[in-house]
């Protein structure tokens, strides 16, 4: 299995680099130009990723998440995963930054090899910033019923969660 | 809204660690935040400009735009609705194309062309017609094949492995697009006995 997911970059490099040359563009032109644009949407998220990093350390590191779980302790019972997983996951549909924010927190205490760190990478793939897309794709054609969109989305996004979890302990 | 949860996230930090007494703790946190933004950022930088390089290489050579076309016949069966020779199919699959490969940049553009297009053939024009809220589905499901912000954070953390993510990523991502799209297909065959 694991060698299907290293695999798969290389080979869409080499498809895409031979595909270019048999089309007979400037490859390296096109790399460049692109890397470039690259450089600049990096440098404009930087804004957002300071903004998310600011407010996501100040929450965690208050510790209310702990104060929380032990108040839901006796309705769900103790769970055994990384506090951090859970306003990541609330978090993924609104703000791709914010769960990034939390996602590189996590790596950063536990190490992206840990069971929590290979659950955030996933849950981070697999899913959207759904509530963000829907309401920018029905802002801008001014949609104001959006029928079964959002739940139709976010039950998408929840059987994305839990596939990640069961996934995660069946794969490593 | 992202402003909202924002505010509530510095709000609830700060005034629950001053209650507990811990606001050493966050006068510390606002202090070395900015740095780690910093090395985030820092971090991701080297493969986000690799992967929009190499990216670019497929949107000029026209590879994009024939990936895109060979989705055409799954979006004939997921948008009954839409005539074929309709533009909305074209700028549908260019947006699942773009997105697959962690092109978000290309995406959107595409993704907002297509919801113009699909508002043009729309009844209704302040209620979702079908077509909208599939594609929506299709849309946020988020199906990627290279996430390359997360390889570039695993990457920096050291990680043994990056890239073992990618398989599993892909396959929740499935789940959840066919969970999306089966749950919108049966509210679809309701709403139309109603009718």
């Amino acid at each position: 299995m694991e060698i299907i997911s290293k695999i798969i970059l290389p080979i869409l490099v080499v498809i895409i680099v031979f595909y270019g040359v048999k089309k007979k563009i400037n490859v390296y032109d096109a790399f460049l130009e692109g890397a470039k644009e690259g450089l600049v949407t990096t440098f404009n998220i930087f804004p957002a990723v300071i903004a998310m990093i600011f407010a996501i350390n100040i929450f965690l590191d208050s510790n209310v998440l702990g104060f929380v779980v032990n108040l839901l302790n006796p309705l769900i019972g103790n769970i055994s995963l990384p506090l951090e997983i859970i306003p990541m996951a609330v978090l993924r549909p609104i703000s791709g930054t914010a769960s990034l924010a939390i996602m590189n927190d996590i790596f950063m205490n536990f190490g992206p090899d840990s069971f929590v760190g290979r659950l955030a990478s996933i849950l981070q793939g697999c899913t959207d910033t759904t509530i963000y897309v829907i309401a920018l794709y029905f802002g801008t054609v001014k949609i104001t019923k959006i029928k079964h969109a959002l739940w139709g989305g976010l039950f998408a996004d929840l059987v994305g969660i839990i596939t990640a979890i069961i996934l995660t302990n069946l794969f490593f | 809204m992202v402003g909202y949860i924002w505010a509530f996230l510095i709000g609830v930090g700060i005034i629950y660690s001053l209650i507990t007494g811990n606001i050493n703790i966050i006068n510390e946190s606002i202090l070395t935040n900015a740095n780690e933004a910093l090395d985030l950022i820092l971090n991701l930088l080297p493969i986000i400009v690799l992967w929009t390089g190499i990216l670019k290489i497929a949107e000029v050579s026209g590879l994009l735009d024939k990936f895109a076309k060979l989705l055409s016949p799954l979006l004939y069966k997921l948008f009954p609705d839409v005539p074929k020779d309709n533009k909305a199919l074209g700028y549908i699959s260019s947006n699942i194309a773009a997105n697959m490969l962690g092109l978000g940049s290309a995406a959107t553009p595409a993704g907002l062309k297509a919801m113009n297009e699909l508002q043009k053939i729309n009844p209704k024009k302040d209620t979702a017609s079908s077509p909208m809220v599939t594609f929506l589905i299709l849309n946020t499901a988020g199906v990627t094949l290279i996430p390359t912000t997360i390889l570039a954070l695993r990457v920096a953390y050291k990680s043994a492995s990056p890239s073992e993510i990618i398989l599993p990523a892909i396959i929740a991502t499935a789940c959840s697009s066919i969970a999306g799209l089966t749950l919108d297909y049966f509210i679809r065959k309701k709403q139309k006995r109603w009718k």
